[in-house]
């Protein structure tokens, strides 16, 4: 679908010299979901014994040699798919040759020239409901390195290559971004489509995303690009808009106090708000790159990649079309409820044959507040999609007042029993037989004759408070309209 | 009476399923011999242990005739096979005791056809070299002296110069080898054994500590070519382990051994006699071979590989940049040796460890190797020689396709030279490599059989290169060139 | 091409091998003349040819995604200089 592109919202940063622009590209690590790496057997999981799910391939034991898992290939190119990027027939695996503690062979196995997959488009939904989109230029596959702990010994660090040779897709965008927002609301977008294709869980917290940021800025009106920074391993989507902002702001200070930014890598430290540089990293970096003589080129044919498009589901930027044809949702409703399929999916079930606005609000607002405050996904509902649908049907109607209605919900959150159940057994129907609201209305006038004489007298604002009593004597349930006819019918004749 | 250290491998195999003797008493033959010719330095690490135990298991399946095509055959494997349990050491000082938990997929094939582990040869550290001189386990020694000077030692060649000078000092029956450059061929050729490079991707590369894996191959080095077509067909196969491992079936190498030359065409590349010269004495060997085919039937066809000239070059950039980057993994943190000085960090552990680790030669092909993958030069150097590399495939195919069967080169540009008069020169020592690096640059199968005495009285073997996984032809070649030749010189210090 | 002592000694770090200063001299020299005589490719016209990364003719093999592998870390670490609780152990990095 082509979503309507709005003009970039505009972002500026006001140094002394005058406004400055930021300009962004995210290269960002998505762990693969498989389960087995990407060229050894050992397993992927999480939190075992150091060095357990380690191969002596992983190891890079002499005369080790990788064998590449096909389940990360069709992961990869399942992701290209759905970022509606070139997918290449043939790619060619390289050597990255550089010495860490972390990397065991000595490389890290990767694509440079030929990746997998090429250019791509991601469209950012905004807050605001606008749409911006974002070029992909590259998908590539690699090995995760190990992991070095360095709190655990005064003089030492421990090395653990659990984690080595699990397979990453590099997913590098163009320089497109223009604002911190925009970053935010790229990643948060890439993880919506990786977690709707399945290819990578998208938890940063845990690492299996990790985004590298380059940041440079230049003054409004200046159309080349000035030198970047890469600030490295960023593990939040707070923490890279952050780390925008500051990095942005170190670096419009150099320019304008006459200095020259050298690109280099840094690292964000969220305690202090600050990048520094990652010295390390710095020193003779010259990867020299060249084609993995342990491999050959990476090839498979069209219906290869046309068995892996027949399993796609639909991604977030058709669903929100979707949802804005078929339930005449807002863009803004839309993009919300499109974020992750499993509430998209329980939106739908809610909304079928029903009001889709009706729908969209009980969910967006009222649902996703009970989930939120309990702090589960929409799999752990309380509130099955059957049931709130049910909800919305008792109120269309009539059956419950939407304030009843309000209660109701409670009842579910906290029972989880169905609303039907719960206005039968509760006698929480609404009251809609004449003689109930009547009786009940000759009560109150009944008990407040002043107040009727005042109403009589020309003091029509008062039948508000009849309206109040009468509702609070048939417990909520009487049908507010037919109270305020009623009354008015009784006291002014 | 016969003496058992003297038979070829397919006489063994024949006394033992004859029970003429036993597996354990031909092992223990050749401990003996080991013992009594330790000043080879063949081997770094003999095994005599489980020589004896693995004898004994050949006996039992000998027994119950479930005997495999090597059952019981005593063998070298060159130090380059990671062996479960037993010391690697690649010739270095960088794997230190090095204990593989893990066997290669050769041996592995080895020791389930039955045969029998007799210890850990001696080779170039790493397989880089042409002398076996770069070992961090001293030189290795050949077994065979020139007449003009009897006390003089020769170098055996290299880098699989402790399998070459096993088997041709009868203390092996035969060995394993590996051939990046010319590491089988050229020893071979030198010690005046038989040995084969197969086609690239014939044997898996699995657990054999990498050198340039685009060249690595292994391969059998024996005393005839019968032995190394049984062996080929032990250690060869197909293994999903190794990317690069072909997936076609193995042959039955010595069926077609008989079969003569009658018909074929043999390629004589104009250009393998170079514009600087060739020995006079080494061509007249080369013309002598193919006199032998011709008269055993074969056409002799004049062919061109223009490219030839540049195949060193080409091979001294690609084999150094692989190696630097296969050797990046000896880096003190997870195996070998670890060098490390109070208050050192990481960075001065790598340099440390790497600096005293490694050896000249290896260095050098490191630092040759880094350089040519930097930035800046990766284009003028490795980018480059990988064209160039194409041409030299190119000219092969252009051959093969013009109808030649097979190619008939020297193997070597001279005999073996003395132990103290090796070239000190780097660019002087690769021309060892002249006539055996373009196949192993196209990844053709080549096979070294030696077929003169030299004047000196040393052995020069020529060189018989195929099409891709036509081992069988080579062999059939190659058999033809041994019979004809009747090569039963045996070495020098064997006599004393 | 000649390398000096500069270049080779920067070589030397990029591939973590510690040369001692009075070696950089004469392995400039060596490395000098290893590339020198390389230098005699410039003579091939190589227009329009594709490089050639490998000689076997086939496609990359891959293998299904089923773990076999792993489950011994002491296999692992049974070799290491250096290794405690199946940690291996290096000098403290400082990032
Ligand atoms: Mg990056
Ligand atoms: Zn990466």
């Amino acid at each position: 679908m082509d979503a309507p592109m709005d003009d970039a919202p505009t972002y500026l940063l006001t140094g002394d010299t005058g406004d400055w622009e930021v300009v962004i590209g995210l290269e960002v690590h998505c762990q693969v979901i498989s389960h087995a790496k990407l060229f050894s057997g050992a397993s992927t999981t999480f939190g075992a014994a150091p060095n357990s799910q380690v191969s002596l391939v992983d190891a890079a034991m002499p005369g080790m040699l990788p064998v590449i898992n096909r389940a990360c290939v069709e992961q990869a190119v399942r992701t290209g798919l759905g970022l509606r990027a070139q997918i290449n027939n043939r790619s060619v695996f390289a050597r990255k040759n550089y010495f860490y503690a972390d990397l065991p062979q000595g490389y890290q196995i990767s694509q440079y020239e030929l990746p997998v997959v090429g250019e791509g488009t991601l469209i950012l939904d905004m807050p605001d409901g606008s749409s911006r989109s974002v070029g992909i230029e590259r998908l590539h596959l690699e090995q995760d390195a190990g992991k070095s702990l360095h709190d655990q010994h005064p003089t030492k660090s421990f090395i653990d290559l659990n984690r080595s040779g699990v397979a990453l897709m590099e997913i590098v965008s163009k320089p497109d971004m223009r604002s911190p927002e925009e970053a935010g609301a790229y990643l948060r977008k890439l993880r919506s489509i990786l977690r709707y294709l399945g290819t990578c869980d998208g938890n940063m917290e845990e690492g299996s995303m990790r985004a590298d940021v380059n940041v440079s800025v230049r003054p409004v009106g200046e159309t080349g690009l000035r030198t970047r920074c890469e600030v490295k391993n960023v593990n939040s989507v707070r923490f890279v808009m952050q780390a925008i902002e500051t990095e942005a702001q170190r670096h419009i200070e150099i320019w304008e106090s006459g200095g020259e930014v050298s690109q280099e890598t840094r690292l964000f430290d969220p305690a202090k708000g600050e990048t520094r540089s990652m010295r390390s990293k710095e020193e003779a970096h010259d990867y020299r790159y060249f084609p993995d003589p342990d491999l050959l080129p990476l090839e498979f044919d069209d219906a290869f990649v046309d068995a892996i498009r027949a399993t796609l589901p639909e991604l977030p930027d058709d669903k929100k079309a979707r949802f804005i044809a078929d339930f005449g949702l807002t863009p803004y409703d839309a993009s919300v409820l499109v974020v992750d399929w499993r509430e998209a999916d329980f939106f739908e079930r809610v909304a079928k044959g029903r009001d889709g606005k009706t729908a969209a609000n009980w969910v967006i607002s009222t649902l996703f507040g009970t989930l939120n405050k309990m702090g589960v996904g929409v799999e752990d509902s309380p509130v099955s999609a059957e049931n709130l649908g049910k909800l919305i049907d008792l109120i269309a109607d009539d059956t419950i007042s939407g304030r009843i209605a309000k209660d109701v919900y409670e009842i579910m959150v906290e029972t989880g029993e169905a609303p039907d159940t719960i206005v039968e057994e509760r006698g929480l129907k609404q009251v809609k037989d004449t003689g109930a609201i009547e009786a009940a209305i000759d009560a109150v006038m009944a008990a407040n004759p002043d107040k009727v004489a005042e109403v009589q007298g020309g003091k029509e604002k008062l039948l508000g408070w009849f309206t109040g009593q009468v509702m609070k004597a048939t417990q909520g349930k009487a049908n507010p309209g037919m109270v305020n006819e009623l009354l008015k019918k009784k006291i002014l004749g | 009476m016969i003496t058992l250290t003297d038979l070829t491998i397919a006489e063994a195999r024949k006394g033992l399923d004859a029970k003429t003797f036993t597996a354990a008493e031909l092992t223990d033959a050749h401990i003996a011999a080991m013992e009594a010719r330790a000043d080879l330095n063949a081997y770094v690490l003999p095994t005599p242990d489980r020589a004896r135990e693995m004898a004994a298991a050949s006996d039992a399946r000998i027994a119950k005739g479930k005997a495999g095509a090597m059952e019981g055959i005593p063998i070298a494997m060159k130090d380059l096979f990671c062996t479960d349990g037993t010391r690697t050491t690649a010739g270095s000082k960088i794997l230190g005791n090095f204990v593989p938990p893990y066997e290669s997929t050769v041996s592995a094939n080895l020791w389930s056809a039955g045969a029998v582990l007799l210890g850990k040869a001696n080779l170039d550290e790493f397989a880089m070299g042409s002398t076996n001189q770069t070992s961090a386990f001293g030189d290795v020694v050949n077994p065979w002296t020139r007449t003009d000077e009897p006390t003089r030692k020769l170098v055996p060649g290299g880098s699989s110069g402790g399998s070459a000078a096993a088997v041709a000092g009868r203390i092996a029956l035969g060995a394993t080898g590996t051939d990046t450059g010319g590491s089988i061929r050229q020893p071979a050729s030198f010690c005046g054994i038989v040995g084969l490079k197969p086609t690239y991707g014939r044997c898996s590369r699995w657990g054999i500590v990498a050198f340039a894996s685009s060249l690595d191959q292994a391969g059998p080095m024996a005393r005839t070519v019968e032995d190394v077509a049984i062996m080929l067909g032990a250690m060869a196969g197909h293994d999903p382990k190794d990317s690069t491992s072909a997936p076609i079936a193995v042959p039955d190498f010595t069926a077609a051994l008989e079969q003569g030359v009658k018909g074929l065409k043999v390629g004589i590349p104009r250009e393998y006699r170079p514009e600087e010269g060739l020995s006079p004495e080494i061509d007249a060997i080369w013309t002598r071979g193919m006199e032998m085919l011709k008269d055993a039937g074969a056409e002799p066809v004049d062919i061109s590989l223009p490219h030839t000239k540049y195949a060193l070059a080409t091979y001294y950039i690609i084999a150094p940049a692989e190696a630097s980057s296969n050797l990046a993994r000896y880096d003190g943190v997870r195996y070998g040796l670890r060098v490390l000085d109070e208050g050192d960090g990481l960075n001065d552990m790598y340099m440390k460890t790497r600096g005293a680790g490694f050896g000249a030669e290896v260095k050098r092909r490191i630092l040759i190797g880094t350089y040519a993958l930097s930035a800046g030069y990766y284009d003028a150097y490795y980018l480059k020689a990988q064209k160039v590399r194409s041409l030299i495939a190119r000219d092969f195919k252009a051959a093969f396709d013009q109808g030649v069967d097979v190619i008939l080169t020297p193997a070597t540009p001279s005999a073996a030279f003395p132990l103290d008069d090796a070239p000190s020169d780097p660019v002087t020592m690769y021309l060892n490599d002249v006539f055996t690096v373009p196949t192993s640059l196209a990844g053709l199968p080549g096979l070294s059989v030696p077929v003169a005495l030299t004047e000196a009285g040393l052995p020069q073997g020529l060189q018989l290169i195929g099409r891709p996984f036509d081992e069988e032809t080579v062999l059939r070649a190659g058999r033809a060139l041994e019979k004809a030749a009747a090569f039963t010189a045996t070495p020098s210090l064997l006599e004393g | 091409m000649s390398l000096d002592k500069e270049t080779v000694r920067k070589i030397a770090v990029l591939a973590r091998v510690a040369v001692p200063d009075d070696q950089l001299d004469p392995l400039a020299g060596e490395l000098s003349g290893i590339l020198n005589w390389i230098e005699q490719l410039g003579e091939v016209d190589t227009s329009d040819v594709e490089p050639m990364a490998s000689v076997a003719d086939m496609t990359l093999p891959w293998r299904d995604d089923v773990v076999t592998d792993g489950g011994y870390p002491e296999r692992v670490t049974a070799n290491a200089p250096d290794s405690q609780d199946g940690f291996y152990l290096v000098p403290k990095v400082v990032e």
